[in-house]
């Protein structure tokens, strides 16, 4: 086979900005797939899976990466130096996973100041910390001299923020992480555009996720029973194993999730957190969940539907407890 | 002066970096290990239902789930001074031995076993776990595979989800076990205990048969006289799931256990405002900076950490197995236990502890109450305060919640497996600089590899890259002159 007729093959990267590493894990999950990605791709880059620099990334030319998968919302000045490379290195650029996608769970910080975050670690019960300090993006090395005697470390920002709030994101990849089947089907779907076979959805669609909501994934009876009062697990004895959870009187977010993940929490008798993100059209998860729970409350009366939902303890964590940063509270792009 | 930067070292939620300053001579003055992330969860978590903790920590790291789970779920039944059904404890225990074997399988032979298997000294591009597999041959790396697999699958049976399991609450978990799962896992433990003395077996021919390996195992470069943390029984033996602390000094005399609520009295954490990580120490010791010896409150956990601290294991084939550890590294003199300083010899603990997670998988699946219906009880006191302490593969992970009486969080302090480890990894870092650094010269590229074997050992959770593939940490060491001007920059090939 002569050079000129070997055919390139696609270049395929992954990154992790501000995240737990799940998404990654949940990549590596797809077992014996893995070994086939590697057959039809080149990956270029991949911290975890193999040896990575940032200049070799900033060497390549633009748009040369034809898949990233980018997990990880954007916590620090370093997360969105990544962000900004990467987008403009890639053809497709996937948010990958809710950190990415909506903020997730670590989004909640959008409730408190970077004073406050801070002050819980540095100033925690068993911080020794006299002098108070706090860490620096610039500390000058007590010895260090003039020159560059430094120590940098990324800039902390106010907000953390998801992937599309700084740059432009060609499709989104909810769950946390992202089933590992629902993974497979995406690559597949990846690799058999490449060969002409499939297209690709409308840019800006989400992949790796179904139309409608977690309910309709649930193996549970739904009797459209209304409720009188929330309950929290600690007080409930019994839960039955074959009752829709809500209809217990359990807060399960399955009416606002987008279905994805085949209803594995409420299978496993727990109410769904809502980790796949709002399902299909919604603009707000929280409202419409909110609007989901009024629905189903035994009351018509808006002091009654009030003090029944007064039995959610914690209002912003059960209805933004994954999408607070992406949600109409605390979005937008930040310049 | 001159400055050596390494950057990025890799992850920790982020990824480290490490600054090296040479004095004028060109010998190494001090070194810098920085950890440039934080994340929050002490503050965000404030506010949220207690109940809610096991899942909401399961995300500050997706590689070790199962630990944060697991410290949460007891730290929450402390706050409600709840006990679980025996049964919970027994299936929580049962995932937890199950998630301890498929980590400790992926970083002997991912992560560290190509530096032996494949040799420290061997093209980096052979330095992975293709390079082991060409070497020990094809089999292995199936046998990996499915050792992870089953692994995995046990999580998921029992905890509902692959990564981020969900079933502890407080009072116990939310579903059980059937019958025919317990007999599946079963027969997955036995395979395990199989494939955990295959490991050891192989440790024992390619390195301990190889003189050259085991010099490196013994050597000065990564040794440190450190004080050891692990949690042990109420005979003393070394457990992953429960019992007390136990601190030794480096000679191995107690320096002090306690139940896991009493830490405060035990450690407190140094800030530093050149890192976003704190540094650990032993309170009653105290902060003497990044050195060893007994003056200074440094602490080893991990693998390391564990063995030393115990008096043996609670299996019977991991006991043969810790026995051995120590008559090779340091026989007992006069009848008293002698520490192992060496810190490449937590590769070795880490496969003794292998074997004690399948012996363990085994036991807690025989016992047919794991089958049980009965997996949870409703508290009834009011919740208050409580400490959850689990060993997480990379060290002493500590979960402290406060709430107020509705069961809101108030306050929540975590002390995790890896940061533990802050201090003594800096120390093994300073440790390779000097021995390799000498006149302003870098040896290398050995250099290079030498400081990832420094972090492999403890393999650190910032190596969530730990768990690569390919077994290398992406490494540049830049030096440069007193005006920031590079003049040399040793990349690690690839």
């Amino acid at each position: 086979m002569t050079a000129t007729s070997v055919r390139t093959k696609p270049r395929f990267a992954m990154y992790w900005a501000s995240s737990c590493g799940g998404c990654d894990i949940a990549v590596l999950n797809i077992h014996e797939k893995i070994l086939e990605v590697d057959r039809r791709f080149d990956v270029v880059f991949w911290p975890v899976a193999m040896d990575a620099k940032y200049d070799d990334v900033r060497a390549m030319d633009d748009g040369s990466i034809d898949l990233c998968l980018f997990s990880g919302g954007i916590r620090n000045s370093e997360n969105e130096e990544l962000a900004h490379l990467l987008r403009a290195k890639s053809k497709v650029l996937v948010a990958f996973g809710s950190c990415a996608c909506e903020g997730c769970i670590p989004g909640l910080a959008n409730l408190s100041s970077v004073a406050e975050l801070f002050d819980a670690s540095y100033e925690a019960p068993g911080a020794d910390n006299p002098e108070h300090v706090v860490p620096q993006p610039e500390w000058r090395l007590p010895d260090g001299g003039d020159g560059d005697g430094v120590l940098h470390l990324p800039v902390f920002s106010p907000l953390l923020r998801t992937l599309d709030q700084v740059v432009d994101v060609d499709y989104f990849m909810p769950g946390c992480p992202p089933e590992s089947a629902r993974i497979s089907e995406v690559l597949d779907l990846v690799m058999a555009a490449l060969d002409g076979k499939a297209e690709l959805p409308p840019a800006g669609s989400v992949i790796g996720a179904g139309m409608s909501t977690c309910c309709e994934e649930c193996p549970r009876e739904r009797n459209v029973k209304k409720i009188e009062r929330f309950v929290r697990i600690t007080d409930l004895a019994e839960v039955d194993p074959r009752i829709c959870l809500l209809e217990q009187g359990l807060p399960c977010n399955g009416p606002a999730t987008r279905s994805g993940c085949g209803a594995l929490c409420p299978s496993a008798g727990a109410p769904c957190i809502g980790c796949y993100g709002p399902a299909d059209g919604v603009i707000d998860y929280g409202a419409r969940l909110m609007s989901a729970f009024a629905s189903v409350v035994d009351a018509t009366e808006p002091a009654e539907i009030e003090r029944i939902l007064d039995g959610i303890p914690d209002p912003v964590g059960q209805f933004y407890r994954f999408s607070l940063a992406k949600s109409l509270l605390r979005g937008g792009r930040q310049s | 002066m001159t400055h050596v930067t390494i950057d990025p070292v890799t992850r920790l939620e982020g990824h480290g970096k490490i600054e090296i300053l040479l004095d004028g001579a060109g010998e190494v003055e001090h070194t810098y290990f920085q950890v440039p992330e934080l994340r929050g969860f002490e503050r965000f978590c404030v506010g949220r239902p207690i109940e809610e903790m096991p899942t909401l920590t399961s995300r500050i790291c997706g590689v070790c789930p199962e630990a944060h789970h697991m410290a949460a779920a007891k730290a929450v039944d402390a706050v409600y001074r709840v006990t679980p059904p025996r049964a919970a404890t027994l299936l929580r225990e049962l995932l937890y031995s199950a998630f301890v074997f498929a980590d400790h399988t992926t970083h002997f032979y991912v992560l560290s076993g190509p530096d032996f298997l494949v040799g420290p000294d061997a093209p980096a591009a052979e330095r992975n776990i293709l390079g082991v597999v060409h070497k020990v041959g094809a089999d292995i790396g199936l046998k990996v595979i499915e050792a992870r697999k089953r692994g995995h699958e046990i999580i998921e049976t029992i905890g509902g989800r692959k990564v981020h399991p969900l079933t502890a609450v407080p009072g116990g978990m939310t579903k059980g076990i059937t019958e025919e799962q317990r007999a599946a896992i079963l027969a997955s433990g036995q395979w395990m205990v199989d494939f955990a003395r295959f490991s050891l077996d192989l440790w024992d021919s390619a390195i301990l048969g190889n003189d050259e390996y085991v010099g490196m195992v013994r050597g000065d470069t990564y040794t440190h006289e450190t004080y050891y943390m692990g949690v042990v029984d109420g005979e003393g033996r070394l457990n992953m799931y429960d019992g007390q602390v136990r601190v030794v000094g480096p000679d191995g005399s107690l320096h002090g256990q306690y139940p896991p609520a009493d830490y405060p009295e035990w450690i407190a954490e140094r800030v530093e405002p050149w890192t976003y990580l704190k540094f650990p120490y032993l309170r009653k010791v105290g902060w003497k900076g990044l050195v060893d010896g007994a003056d200074s409150g440094v602490y080893c956990v991990g693998p390391l950490g564990r063995i030393n601290a115990a008096d043996g294991m609670a299996t019977p084939l991991a006991q043969e197995a810790y026995e051995r550890f120590y008559s090779v590294l340091a026989p007992a003199v006069d009848g008293r236990k002698r520490m192992v300083h060496a810190r490449l010899a937590m590769h070795w603990a880490r496969l003794v502890e292998l074997l004690s997670a399948a012996e363990r998988v085994v036991e807690l699946a025989t016992d047919p109450e794991v089958a049980s219906d009965v997996v949870r009880v409703v508290p009834t006191e009011r919740p208050t305060e409580g400490v959850g302490t689990i060993e997480a593969p990379r060290g002493t992970l500590t979960h402290h919640y406060w709430t107020d009486e509705r069961g809101l969080v108030t306050k929540v302090n975590l002390i995790v497996g890896t940061t533990n480890n802050y201090a003594p990894m800096a120390l093994s870092i300073e440790r390779a600089a000097r021995s390799l650094i000498h006149g302003g010269e870098v040896v290398s590229p050995g250099l290079l590899n030498r400081i990832e074997m420094a972090f492999r050992a403890y393999d650190p959770c910032f190596g969530c890259a730990t768990h690569s593939l390919t077994g290398e940490m992406p490494l540049e060491v830049t030096i440069r002159d007193a005006d920031g001007t590079p003049i040399r920059v040793i990349r690690q090939a690839c």
